[in-house]
């Protein structure tokens, strides 16, 4: 498909959704990520049964701290996708930056200029 | 168990304002059972305090730490090495832990970092429910292992009241009636004749009014 992406999403590999872990997204803020999102399997078709159901529980968890710290929680997002579905993982990650782009740099790189911009994407 | 709630990221932001280095104290006991102040928790809000101090160009140093148990000097000593090279202490233990730890080392300043609640039991993985008030003098076997010092809103002894309504207590839709469910596990046991018997009036003097309460096993002693 030689399908191309925005090349400041870093992905991270997990072997199920249901792995990320509340704090694993919160790492990413800290280390200074502008935006997170998860692409899980299409829900309805975890491997585990759960998994993506799980994190899209935590996601939501995830937005409630982000309120609370003052960090617009349109910057953390879950999508769910089959492995086959190239062109949507492609859709998806330009829709995510375009998202995070309108909202701007991370409030907490605000003081932090020397900090180079970073996503993250498990 | 006892069951704990964090408190929110705006109060602790509050308590810690005046300190640059903390040690963010967990406990593996209780809370970390009900997901308040274990290690996860201390990962979480270490993160969210960093995150915080960061959006305004602050900066926070924080040492994680969780002990074993933060209600046995056993294992608050384990933190005597390092405490003085922070300003404060955070606890996420339970109320007991928080002034244990405080206790320990009088001269650190200890702040609470979670609201003790009640003692009571997971109901459902995420969902816990009170069971037990400590009241000091245990009933359960007169009222089919229902209590109704924890479980009824007004610790009836004699229940239930005119609020009761298809089970449910008048004050909250999801809170079952303590006295239906002694009635209906009595009849299932067919000890309905315990129900007929008037609960006495209870002696208070066991429970808090009392004051501060103390357990000794002179046994078991081995300081005197």
């Amino acid at each position: 498909m030689r399908l191309s992406y925005p090349t400041n999403i870093k992905v991270v590999k997990v072997p199920c959704t249901g792995r990320v872990d509340v704090l694993t997204m919160l790492k990413a803020f800290e280390a200074g990520a502008d935006g997170i999102y998860v692409a899980g399997c299409l829900e309805g078709e975890c491997h585990f049964l759960k998994g993506n159901l799980r994190a899209r529980k935590r996601v939501n968890y995830l937005k409630t701290l982000l309120a609370e710290l003052g960090i617009e929680p349109e910057r953390a997002a879950i999508y769910n996708l089959s492995s086959a579905q190239g062109q949507r993982f492609a859709q998806i990650a330009e829709e995510m930056t375009g998202i995070v782009r309108a909202l701007g740099p991370s409030p907490i790189r605000k003081h932090n200029a020397e900090e180079t911009p970073a996503g993250a994407q498990a | 168990m006892i069951v704990g709630n964090r408190k929110s990221l705006e109060e602790i932001l509050e308590l810690v304002k005046p300190y640059k280095k903390i040690l963010l104290l967990g406990c593996r006991e209780c809370i970390t059972v009900c997901a308040a102040g274990g290690e996860r928790e201390v990962g979480v809000l270490a993160s969210e305090l960093k995150i915080a101090r960061k959006k305004d160009g602050e900066e926070i140093e924080i040492k994680e730490f969780t002990l074993e148990r933060q209600c046995d000097v056993e294992y608050i000593e384990q933190i005597k090495p390092f405490i003085d090279e922070y300003e404060a202490v955070v606890s996420m233990a339970c109320g007991a832990g928080i002034n244990y730890t405080a206790d320990c080392f009088p001269k650190n300043i200890v702040l609470p970092a979670i609201n003790t609640t009640f003692l009571g039991v997971t109901l459902e993985q995420g969902v816990w429910s009170e069971r037990c008030q400590g009241c000091g003098e245990c009933i359960l076997h007169l009222t089919g292992g229902v209590c109704p010092v924890a479980r009824c809103a007004k610790s009836l002894f004699n229940g239930p009241c005119g609020g009761s309504a298809k089970g449910v207590c008048e004050v909250d839709k999801d809170t079952d009636c303590a006295w239906q469910l002694i009635v209906d596990r009595l009849k299932a046991q067919g000890k309905l004749e315990n129900y007929e018997k008037i609960i006495e009036i209870k002696d208070w003097s066991t429970s808090r009014d009392g004051g501060p309460r103390r357990r000794i096993r002179e046994d078991l002693r081995i300081t005197s």
